[in-house]
């Protein structure tokens, strides 16, 4: 029933006058509603992949197809040694010394990558990945792939990859850019969010 | 999880044997997208996490519902066998 009807109907007694403050306070609360709506979480899951260690970038990889999996919208952002782990080729030309000698210090693309713990100059690495191979667990390679077919956007962080010296083109061909507010945006509207 | 299993219709069988977290769930999301709301997939597998990981997946996903779990043993192995409808 709309106000001019009940206008009508009701006798001019300074009932309609409560009626106008009632529907007042109701559009308030509907507005309050809204924006505390527009606040909650979705589901959403956002994972800052800073470590370039196969095990962390393994364990970030893991959560974020598992999130997928079930329901979640995942968003990784890559920044410092963990862009390594969107790397798909080390380029030398038209760089400055420093980033040549950093290209050559990191790995070129995740097979590359060595262990956070007892790597031993990538023999730790090789065994993990044999070892998981025996188990039949699936590699970091191929789960970066099925996040990518899952859905999950990869974001790259553009000061970092600035820094670092590399070279988009080293980058995944699908890998988008961003900044910490991109992070924050996604951050912020998660259920999860966690630091690798 | 236990309950009366007998009488389900099963629209679809997966096997994931062997498989590690976390593609038991990858592919039984992969599989269950593909059928029609209302129908349910058995999921045979070895990995003694998945019986957990069936259980969140129902509980944070909104299209699935966990309508059973039990476990039987096959050469001298432990299967966990989940059964999963589509409800969207």
């Amino acid at each position: 029933m709309s106000l001019a009807a009940l206008d009508t109907t009701i006798p001019h007694n300074g009932a309609m006058a409560t009626v106008q403050t009632l529907a007042e306070r109701v559009a308030a609360l509907e507005a309050q509603l809204a924006e505390v709506q527009s606040r909650l979480p979705k589901d959403k899951v956002t994972i800052v992949v800073f470590s370039g260690d196969l095990d962390r970038v393994l364990a970030a990889f893991i959560i974020a197809s598992g999130a997928a999996t079930i329901g979640q919208d995942v968003s990784m952002f890559f920044t410092f040694w963990g862009l390594n782990a969107l790397r798909r080729q080390r380029k030398l030309r038209g760089k400055k010394l420093t980033e040549k000698l950093m290209a050559l210090m990191t790995p070129a693309d995740t097979k590359g990558m060595g262990v956070s713990k007892l790597n031993f100059f990538g023999v730790g690495a090789l065994m993990l990945r044999q070892m998981m191979k025996e188990k039949n667990v699936t590699s970091v390679e191929e789960l970066i792939d099925l996040c990518a077919d899952l859905g999950v956007r990869m974001v790259s962080c553009e000061m970092s990859r600035d820094v670092m010296g590399i070279d988009p083109d080293e980058l995944r061909p699908n890998a988008e850019v961003g900044g910490v507010a991109a992070y924050l945006a996604d951050a912020l509207e998660s259920r999860v969010t966690l630091f690798i | 999880m236990s309950m009366d299993l007998s009488g389900l219709t099963v629209t679809r069988e997966l096997d994931v044997r062997g498989l590690k977290c976390p593609m038991p769930l990858v592919k039984a999301r992969q599989e269950i997208v593909q059928m029609a709301v209302g129908d349910v997939l058995k999921v045979i597998s070895t990995d003694r996490g998945s019986v957990k990981d069936f259980q969140g997946w129902a509980k944070a996903a909104n299209n699935v519902e966990l309508i059973g779990q039990s476990e039987s043993t096959a050469d001298g192995k432990t299967l966990y066998i989940h059964f999963v409808r589509r409800i969207r």
